[in-house]
């Protein structure tokens, strides 16, 4: 080309596409010069960019494009080897980069990729653990609302706040619009609305138990989604919503464990549930959600535990009052009886000594006169006297022993005595009667039976004369046998034989009879007081009924038996008792020495010069004591107190007779000291021998352990003082009743 | 009044105490202690009998009257009178002594004193009836006659 001088060249028509060329170049070298600008603007804005190497690669072949493309813009006239060279340096440079870069690229494109996608799996996983959380958080708030639901529950043992804090909770807790409880009856065939949250609800409004829904929910222990239009779930009133809200209904067991530590509730155990229903509200388009669901089983299960706690503790009050007001009862009924006894114990005292003291003066009044002359009617006629207040005296003792028999208070007065003598004596009083009559008796007494035994004579005579009475009395005509032999207890050892002192045996005493006999049905009522059997043959004869009562308690005191046996009416019978008796330390001496039996001991008809010694305060007492030993011979020297009696008394002495009426140990303690006076000479010790107004258990006790050899019941009969003389010199002791 | 009359009045009058139930069986055994060698033990014992109480109802009197009794002082009074009359057999006074004696126990000012109005009365009672008695036997005695042993043939 041509260099002309032309200053501006025109452009020629063709020269146009030049000139678009020319403005678009400048265009895009612009562009191209901000991009990379705005690329290190906004990259020195961002804090993370990894690449910013490839960003300079980048922005240096957009530079240098923008150059290269400036550059062409001087191009497009004519123009200097400088600019050619410029231009091509460009333009290499460009083309250098630019490969460079898109080397690069095939590395970084894949890289960008796949930070995109690891975005995209974090954000995934975000909204994963979001979700998670959510669920965490709605499971605590259950736990929470549970924990709460269970500690309203759980703070009350009644029943009632249980069952409707237990609907409250829930209605809050779970926004329901209503929620109910059906119970069973006690049929245990319907289940009756007990509680409802919001409603009224009828009374008595019962569904059938074997309803398939109902089954359905029993029989299983989850909460379980029904129809609500099921019979349990239509309580509310139809108010025309549309859409009735989901219902469900879960069991509560009604049990009555306290010990809840099996994992599974006993299935076996409990039959009776409950139910509970819960609804949601209509129109709210909400789900039961499974959280819920677990809520309201756990309510379930805490409402069962709280209910048989309630349950239980009711019974336990119930019975705790029961048993206070029967307490109260017992106590009353005591207290009652009590002052029955006590009146009756009073009367009896009372009526005790009233009846006794005519009785037997009539009684001694008679046996005087006896003693007197008299006219063989005159005779006849006080011996009636005689037997019938005996008689009487009898039926009043009788009576009185049977009510103190009961009372327990009656106690055995021990003595020693001969055995074979008594079954005589008795044998001698019913003679008269069974003379009369025409019954032959017979004794029969065993040979090792033994003579002198211990026992309370005066009873074991009674009941003797009972049985054997008894048996004149019912027998018209035969004969009467009477046995007594020594028999083994049960669990004694057989050795009777050897008699050292303190062992006991058995006396068995059979009484046959030949009469009316007795009906083996009436045996047992023949032992209970005054009932007697009607038959014609016995209603004839007297009799209160009580013998045979009185003598079967008399032998349970001497721990023995009694019954009767018989073979029927018209054939007799027989009456056997056993009775527990001591045998006494002399006994039987003269039996194993082969001497026939003494008969009795040898009485001593007088007392010429017999020393006693009498001391009493009383001085008119004291004369009549001395009066009357004086008459039965003794040498009476008499003091008026204790310490006379000490200064006095001396191994002449043989007996000292000691007033002890007063109250007090005083005079009880002259006898320990009169024993201290005669320690050394203890063989020359007189007799202690206390007077005193009663000879009852106590005073015998006290008397014994103050060392006195007998007590004597003041005032004291003449013949009776020359017995206790006899009696206190043979045995050198004294203790027996009055 | 001949002999056989007056002993038989004595024997009625004897009865009749017992009836009455002034004495009791213990009198019968005092007379049966008197004999050849005792002839006065019954009266000997009887009037010592009526001093002895005498002087007691003295002192029970006083005892009463006291302001405040002293029951402790009373019951030996009391206990004595009734052991001495039980020894002679003077039955009633002795029950009223019992009767005395639970009153003083119960310390009951008024009954005790109503008691003893009783005591005095039954024991003027006895001895009034035993002197009667003693006298009557001996007018018996002095006509020479035997006091008969008693007979309470009816």
């Amino acid at each position: 080309m041509e260099v002309c001088n032309c200053i501006e060249p025109q452009w020629p028509a063709d020269e146009l596409l030049m000139k678009y060329q020319y403005i678009s170049d400048f265009f895009i070298a612009i562009a191209y010069f901000s991009i990379p600008l705005e690329l290190i603007y906004f990259v020195k804005k961002s804090a993370v960019f990894p690449y910013r190497w490839v960003l300079v690669q980048f922005g240096a072949f957009i530079v240098l494009c923008g150059a290269t493309h400036l550059i062409n813009l001087w191009t497009f006239t004519t123009h200097s080897r400088t600019v050619a060279l410029v231009m091509t340096t460009a333009k290499v440079l460009t083309a250098v980069v630019s490969c460079a870069t898109a080397l690069m690229l095939v590395h970084i494109i894949p890289d960008l990729l796949s930070v995109k996608t690891r975005e995209l799996f974090l954000k995934n996983k975000a909204a994963e653990l979001d979700r998670e959380m959510g669920l965490i958080r709605t499971q605590e708030e259950t736990g929470r609302h549970v924990r709460m639901l269970t500690h309203e529950i759980r703070s009350t043992l009644d029943r009632h706040t249980i069952l409707k804090t237990t609907l409250v909770e829930l209605g809050r807790t779970l926004a329901l619009e209503e929620c109910a409880l059906w119970m069973p009856t006690r049929t245990g065939l319907e289940l009756q609305l007990s509680y409802t949250l919001r409603h009224q609800h009828p009374v008595e409004y019962t569904v059938p138990i074997q309803l398939p829904v109902i089954n359905q929910v029993f029989g299983t222990s989850r909460a379980v989604k029904i129809s609500p239009n099921s019979p349990v779930a239509r309580l509310r009133p139809v108010s025309g919503k549309y859409m009735l809200g989901e219902v469900v209904a879960v069991r509560v067991p009604l049990l009555h464990l306290s010990n809840f530590q099996i994992n599974d509730w006993p299935e076996l155990s409990t039959k009776r549930y409950a139910l509970m229903v819960l609804m949601l509200p209509s129109d709210s388009a909400r789900q039961w959600h499974v959280h819920e669901l677990e809520l309201v089983e756990v309510v379930a299960d805490q409402v069962a535990v709280a209910l048989s706690h309630a349950a239980i503790l009711e019974e336990s009050m119930r019975a705790r009052d029961l048993l206070m007001e029967q307490n109260v009862a017992l106590d009353l009924a005591r207290r009652e009886a009590e002052t029955a006894i006590r009146a009756r114990n009073d009367f009896l005292a009372v009526m005790n000594h009233e009846m006794r003291t005519p009785m037997h003066a009539i009684i001694a009044l008679s046996s005087l006169l006896q003693e007197t002359e008299l006219t063989p009617e005159q005779r006849l006629m006080v011996e009636t006297i005689l037997k019938s207040s005996n008689l009487l005296a009898t039926l009043m003792n009788d009576v009185l022993d049977l009510s103190r028999l009961e009372d327990g208070s009656l106690q055995l007065e021990l003595g020693t005595f001969n055995l074979h003598t008594l079954f005589r004596e008795v044998l001698n009083l019913i003679k008269p009667i069974a003379v009369v009559k025409k019954l032959p008796i017979t004794l029969n007494l065993a040979p090792d039976l033994p003579e002198f035994v211990v026992g309370d004579e005066k009873r074991l005579m009674q009941i003797i004369l009972n049985i054997v009475g008894n048996a004149v009395k019912f027998s018209k005509q035969g004969s009467i046998s009477v046995a007594a032999l020594v028999t083994k207890s049960d669990t004694r050892a057989a050795d009777f034989f050897v008699v050292p002192t303190g062992s006991h045996f058995y006396l068995r005493v059979k009484v046959k009879d030949s009469g009316a006999g007795i009906n083996p049905q009436d045996i047992p009522k023949l032992f209970t007081k005054f009932a007697q059997t009607q038959s014609l043959a016995t209603r004839s004869s007297g009799g209160s009924g009580l013998g045979l009562a009185i003598s079967k308690r008399f032998v349970n005191l001497m721990e023995g038996n009694i019954w009767i046996e018989s073979d029927g009416l018209g054939k007799g019978c027989t009456a056997i008792f056993d009775v527990k008796l001591g045998i006494s330390e002399r006994s039987n001496e003269s039996k194993q020495s082969g001497i026939p039996k003494v008969p009795a001991i040898p009485r001593h008809s007088s007392f010429t010069g017999l020393k006693v010694l009498v001391m009493d305060e009383n001085g008119v007492s004291r004369m009549v004591t001395k009066g009357l030993l004086v008459h039965l011979g003794c040498e009476v020297t008499t003091v008026s107190s204790n310490e006379e009696c000490l200064r006095v008394v001396s191994h002449e002495h043989k007996v000292v007779f000691m007033d002890v009426c007063m109250p007090g140990v005083e005079n009880y303690q002259i006898a320990l000291r009169i024993h201290e006076k005669f320690t050394k000479q203890r063989h020359q010790r007189p007799l202690l021998v206390a007077l005193s107004g009663n000879t009852d258990k106590s005073t015998k006790e006290k008397c014994m352990s103050f060392g006195l050899d007998g007590v004597l019941l003041k005032p004291v009969s003449l013949d009776h003082m020359r017995d206790v003389l006899s009696d206190l010199l043979e045995r050198r002791v004294l203790y027996e009743g009055m | 009044m001949d002999l056989v009359q007056m002993q038989k009045s004595l024997q009625d009058y004897t009865k009749s105490l017992f009836l009455e139930g002034i004495l009791d069986s213990q009198f019968l055994q005092l007379q049966q202690l008197q004999d050849e060698s005792n002839p006065d033990f019954v009266s000997q014992v009887v009037t010592l009998f009526f001093q002895d109480s005498d002087r007691i109802l003295n002192d029970l009197s006083l005892s009463l009257d006291q302001q405040v009794v002293d029951f402790k002082k009373v019951d030996p009074h009391v206990h004595q009178l009734k052991g001495s009359s039980s020894s002679i057999g003077a039955q009633r006074v002795k029950n009223a002594c019992v009767v005395f004696r639970s009153f003083c126990e119960q310390q009951n000012v008024e009954a005790c004193h109503r008691c003893l109005q009783q005591v005095k009365q039954e024991y003027y009672l006895v001895k009034n009836r035993l002197e009667t008695l003693f006298k009557l036997e001996q007018q018996i005695v002095a006509s020479g006659g035997m006091i008969p042993p008693v007979e309470l043939g009816f």
